[in-house]
């Protein structure tokens, strides 16, 4: 530091690549993220690649084979009419179905609810949050009904949404959407309402800055963050939430193979045959663990403000 | 303060009126007419629209909405479609369940994670923290039913400690009653904890950075003082604020685990309601479920009178 | 300096160096730095952000962050070795032998218990003292501390209380077992003038009658010259210089602390060539503004006028309305009543279409250069994005930004960098080029130097005023350091509870403050017996403006709420 007589570029501080580089650099180094990454991949690329997993028609139902224990062999007539010895990896259901199969095809659905369920919601919810963050008018009532939906509990929400509308994944998807939006929408306003009282935001206001782009430019990017974690949480919520609908036998067609509806059909028979709840059990939680695991990841890098999830 | 506690009062005016008006629109939305189900299966046109003006559906919407917010403000929810009984009756009968269980687990819950949570951001950065955390991520992913089931495959079934499945009433002996609520309490307590503990872990870490924890640190006290009085007196807003939100969180989990345990309480009536698309049964039992949780929501609210002087004067 | 005879001092440091973690940008926070505190006396640790000067503080209490370590030397409390003892044994030392005051009152002490149990707790830690004789002895103490009602003080929450009664039952707490040493670490920093002046008083009164030794850290020569017996000067990390205070100010040997000195803004305000009457620029007649939720109007009937090319300095504590003022005629809110006429036409409530051409008139600089930059943007997008707001082209606008980098003394270069590669001062360059690109009228600094260090402030200060006189500007200048007032504002307007309560040339409301507030701002300013801002301080006890009664007979600091 210098004397006031030479004011200059002597204290310029150097130009700090850890600063730029660090985002990508601090979530390769957190095994949470890592970990979450790894596992979710790898539970995608199974999804992705059932038919090729040794797999059987999921749906096909085969009296003879039922209720059988992991490990069963048996021979099975193909599509194409020949006969081949099969290996019932986890055991059947009641209705002689294949469970490894019906296992390996649920991760698409858990899977994609989640991935669409957050999309959705966060598209929708920064929207609405934005405006009610932004315009004072909108914000009483905008906040007002997402206070009225987020006193309704998630389940039961998703639960009578469901029960009304014809049973579906798109109305599934929306269901838990619409559970969802309101968390999104209030995590939206209180960064933009935090960011507006940014001096940088004022300045950008005194030289006449257009709201949109003062949104776009200023505000939007602050809510980046805590937005990508958000969006984690999210599709673990979405995927336990789909899970229980069709748990409780009001999700998606009995005949489709997730998680949730397998799981459903072993209940009355479980005391004999606990695989049917245990492996797709197993499966819901590692792949729930898994993004949980990223998100908190994320948060850490991200985003160190935000501990709290709520 | 009793500004404060007015306040708090129009707020959940607004809430509420958002929860009933969608709660009333249910019967609207959905394709099924309930007049027709109603009548069952043989009836007539005009039967249908005999019971439609006994129902009162020919009338304007508001005025509908006006007659069932009254009905429902003393009670009178209708008659159940399916179990052809009122809906009140029905909720009395399986009140008694569903408060066992949410007791039980919110007692278990605070009890097991407030003070793992306080330890945790105490030994911040330890490897208790790292497992106590760990737990919490596991218990926000392993869902309810799956808990459920694997409790009950070691303990009813293979050890035999206590009932698969069932509830026996308080009434009829206290220690058939714990024997079967044990263990629902114990799985839907899982993720509540994993709730509770995080939070306590992360309001009582950002107290202990706060000036006058310094202060108090200053003063000679010890660390248990610090942490105890100093601590976890300013962490308790945060705390009881998500045991309050947790409510919400706890009224699914309860639908869930009471299938699970055959437990014949409100949760599992929810599920038989949807099922048969018994719409005055679910009507009345969101509308309750979500009133709960904004009456709860509620009363936490004007605890923070209790632990925050700011709000008290 | 101690023959054997002489009593042992209170705080003896000797060669103390505090690593600083891996990684950080030097690795001592405090290299081999050693001083002493006498009993009944004031040393003052001295120094510029990132001096160490609280590493060095915190270090006496132990109470150093994790991250930080004492490696080496001695710190001997009257004798007693603190590096070397035990957690336990420092905690018996704290409050019985050595005690801390902080700098923010505001959150030092504890919301959800009273003042009170606060205080008591002391007792309770270390005394066997039954409770009737402990309560007696808290009462006592806050009579000590000149507190009113002290029965309604032990029953006080914090919040319910001003910054400055906080400031006194951090003290009450501090001082209830008589310590032989108190540290205080910038404990009057966050306060305002006149409630500063009061507590620095107490804590004269106070170590006088208790022979406590104080170590009070600060970066305020003025408070230096006010209550200093010794003073120690550091420099990231290093003390340069440890002598008497008058010897210190009056003839500095080190060159660091001559130029510390001679950054400091004197109170005799700089000779001004007496303004030409130049054209109005803008005039606010009435002007007026109640929040929605505040009882009490934030500013209330200001008139002010500021010409072509003159600094007008707006001087207030907090609270005074002054930033109201300054963000009303910023245009960021909407006045609730009278006119701002900006060359001679009414802007204040023109719809933010309506406001549009106008904007750009008046730009405004903000006092933290933490939060005045969008962290995710380069300076260049910054400065370039209000010109192009105006249908500047791309080209146009990269051009002028380059140009005002050099006005404002930065390399064009570093245009493409990020603002978290700036030092403060740096900062608030980039934000008087942003500014300077619309090409404003008006240039409001809002206590745009008041976060920066002494040095980097007569840095900037030298800037505003070379723009001025360059591009022919009109300045409002908000303040609340006298100093600063004095060196740089034409006229000034002092401002008192939202209201203007006296306007003048400032050599002449310098000279002759009419207004018993503005005699109470001036009588309460730290050091004003002294002149600085040469390259030594001289002593030159002021006529005093005020003839009789401090700042408190004004306005007593008691019985406001926080």
């Amino acid at each position: 530091m210098s004397g006031p007589a030479t004011p200059g570029l002597d204290d310029l501080a150097p130009i700090d690549p850890s600063r730029r580089a660090g985002a990508a650099r601090t979530l390769l180094r957190s095994p949470s993220v890592v970990i979450g990454a790894v596992v979710l991949a790898i539970i995608a690329l199974i999804g992705l690649a059932a038919p090729l997993l040794n797999t059987i028609d999921p749906a096909e139902i085969s009296p003879a084979n039922r209720n059988k224990g992991p490990g069963y062999e048996a021979t099975i007539r193909q599509d194409d009419g020949s006969k081949k010895e099969f290996v019932y990896r986890m055991g059947s259901d009641s209705l002689g179905r294949d469970i490894y199969s019906r296992v390996v095809y649920g991760a698409r659905v858990s899977l994609l609810i989640g991935v669409t369920v957050a999309a959705v919601s966060v598209a929708i919810g920064l929207v609405i949050g934005l405006l009610a963050g932004y315009f004072r008018l909108l914000d009483g009532v905008i906040m007002r009904v997402m206070d009225g939906v987020m006193a309704i509990p998630a389940i039961l929400l998703a639960l009578s949404l469901v029960s009304l509308l014809s049973a579906g994944l798109k109305t599934v998807i929306i269901a838990i959407a619409i559970t969802e939006i309101p968390r999104v929408v209030r995590l939206v306003r209180s960064v933009v309402l935090s960011v507006r009282e940014e001096p940088y935001v004022e300045a950008a206001i005194s030289v006449g800055t257009p709201t949109l782009l003062l949104l776009v430019r200023h505000v939007v990017p602050n809510t980046v963050a805590p937005l990508i974690v958000q969006t984690t949480y999210i599709a673990a919520h979405a995927i336990l939430i789909e899970a229980v609908l069709s748990f409780l036998g009001v999700g998606m067609p009995a005949e489709t193979p997730t998680w949730g509806n397998i799981i459903a059909e072993g209940r009355a028979l479980f005391r004999m045959f606990p695989h049917n709840i245990l492996f797709p059990g197993l499966f819901l939680a590692l792949t729930v663990l898994a993004v949980n695991m990223l998100g908190d990841g994320l948060r850490d890098a991200l985003d160190p403000r935000m501990r709290k999830r709520v | 303060m009793l500004n404060y506690i007015l306040k708090r009062l129009l707020a959940t005016i607004p809430v509420v009126l958002v929860v009933a008006v969608f709660v009333f629109s249910m019967l609207r939305l959905s394709s099924a007419d309930p007049a027709a189900i109603i009548a069952g299966d043989n009836a007539n046109a005009q039967q249908i629209a005999e019971i439609r003006g006994k129902l009162g559906l020919d009338q304007p919407i508001v005025t509908q909405f006006a007659v069932w917010t009254g009905r429902a403000l003393s009670g009178n929810f209708g008659e159940s479609f399916f179990f052809k009984k009122q809906v009140s009756e029905l909720i009395v009968d399986r009140l008694e369940p569903t408060l066992s269980l949410a007791l039980c687990t919110i007692v278990i819950s605070v009890l097991i994670a407030v003070p793992l949570g306080v330890l945790a951001a105490y030994r911040s950065g330890t490897w208790l923290d790292r497992i106590v955390m760990g737990f919490s991520t596991l218990g926000f992913s392993v869902p309810v039913f799956v808990i459920g089931y694997v409790l009950m495959l070691v303990f009813a079934i293979e050890l035999s400690w206590v009932p698969v499945q069932g509830y026996q009433r308080l009434g009829e002996g206290f220690w058939g009653w714990l024997q079967r609520i044990l263990l629902p309490s114990a799985a839907l307590s899982v993720i509540y904890c994993a709730l509770i503990a995080r939070i306590t872990r992360s309001s009582v870490q950002e107290v202990l950075g706060e000036d006058y924890i310094r202060t108090a640190r200053a003063k000679g006290l010890r660390n248990r003082v610090v942490l105890l009085r100093h601590a976890l007196s300013n962490a308790a807003v945060p705390i009881v604020t998500v045991i309050g939100l947790g409510i919400a969180l706890l009224i699914g989990g309860v639908v869930v685990t009471e299938s699970v345990f055959s437990i014949p309480g409100l949760g599992r009536l929810t599920v038989d309601a949807v099922l048969a698309r018994d719409y005055p049964t679910v009507q009345a039992l969101v509308l309750l479920f979500s009133l709960v949780s904004v009456l709860i929501n509620l009363l936490v609210d004007l605890s923070y009178t209790l632990f925050d002087p700011r709000i008290r004067y | 300096m101690n023959p054997p005879d002489a009593p042992r001092p209170a705080l003896e440091v000797c060669g103390l160096r505090i690593a600083l973690p891996a990684g950080s940008d030097r690795p001592f926070a405090a290299q081999d730095v050693s001083f002493t505190v006498d009993r009944r006396e004031i040393v003052c640790l001295v120094g510029e952000s990132g001096s160490g000067k609280s590493a060095i503080a915190h270090s006496v209490m132990g109470l150093l962050p994790a991250a930080l370590a004492a490696t080496g030397g001695r710190i001997l409390l009257d004798g007693e070795d603190v590096l070397a003892a035990s957690e336990a044994r420092l905690r018996e030392l704290r409050c019985t032998r050595m005690s801390m005051i902080f700098q923010e009152p505001m959150t030092a002490l504890n919301p959800v218990f009273t003042c009170g149990d606060q205080i008591d707790e002391v007792l309770r830690t270390h005394t066997r003292l039954p409770a009737p004789a402990r309560r007696e002895r808290v009462l006592d103490i806050i009579r000590k501390v000149q507190l009113p009602e002290p029965e309604r003080m032990y029953g006080s929450y914090p919040h319910q209380l001003s910054g400055g009664q906080r400031q006194r039952i951090m003290i009450a707490m501090a001082l209830v077992l008589e310590p032989v040493l108190l540290i205080a670490d910038e404990p009057t920093t966050a306060l305002d003038v006149t409630t500063q002046a009061q507590i620095l008083e107490l804590i004269r009164e106070l170590q006088r009658a208790h022979a406590t030794g104080v170590l009070f850290i600060t970066h305020d020569f003025g408070v230096v010259a006010e209550i200093a017996d010794r003073v120690a000067v550091l420099r990231l990390g290093e003390l340069v210089e440890f002598g008497p205070t008058r010897e210190l100010l009056t003839a500095p040997r080190h060159e660091y602390t001559r130029m510390l000195i001679a950054s400091v803004p004197s109170l005799t305000p700089k000779p001004r060539p007496q303004a030409a009457a130049s054209e109005v620029m803008l005039r606010t007649e009435g002007l007026g503004k109640t929040y929605p939720r505040g009882r009490v109007a934030a500013a209330r009937d200001v008139a002010l006028t500021i010409h072509r090319g003159e600094t007008l300095g707006i001087v207030g504590e907090s609270g005074s309305g002054k930033s109201t003022v300054a963000r009303c005629i910023a245009q960021l809110v909407r006045p609730s009543e009278g006119r701002i006429l900006l060359e001679g036409r009414d802007v204040a409530q023109l719809s933010t279409r309506q406001m549009r051409p106008f904007r750009r008139h008046v730009q405004i600089v903000f006092q933290d250069p933490y939060r005045s930059l969008n962290p995710r943007r380069t300076v260049g997008d910054s400065i370039v994005e209000g010109p192009m707001n105006y249908r500047v082209s791309r080209a146009d606008a990269w051009d002028r930004a380059r140009r005002l980098m050099t006005l404002v003394r930065l390399d064009p270069a570093v245009l493409d960098r990020f603002p978290h590669e700036f030092s403060g001062g740096q900062r608030q360059r980039i934000c008087i080029a942003r500014a300077l690109a619309m090409e404003p009228e008006l240039l409001i600094a809002d206590e745009a130097v008041s976060a920066l260090d002494v040095s980097v402030q007569a840095q900037v200060l030298a800037l505003l005023e070379e723009i001025r006189t360059r591009l022919n500007l009109a300045i409002l200048f908000i303040t609340h350091d006298l100093r600063v007032a004095a060196q740089v504002c034409d006229r000034i307007a002092v401002m008192s509870r939202g209201e203007v309560v006296e306007t003048g040339r400032t050599a002449d409301i310098f000279a002759a403050p009419r207004h018993p507030y503005t005699r109470a701002l001036f009588a309460a300013a730290p050091g004003r017996d002294w002149t600085f801002g040469g390259s030594a301080a001289v002593y030159a006890p002021a006529a005093a403006p005020v003839a009789a009664g401090g700042p408190r007979d004004v306005f007593p600091d008691t019985g406001r709420s926080g």
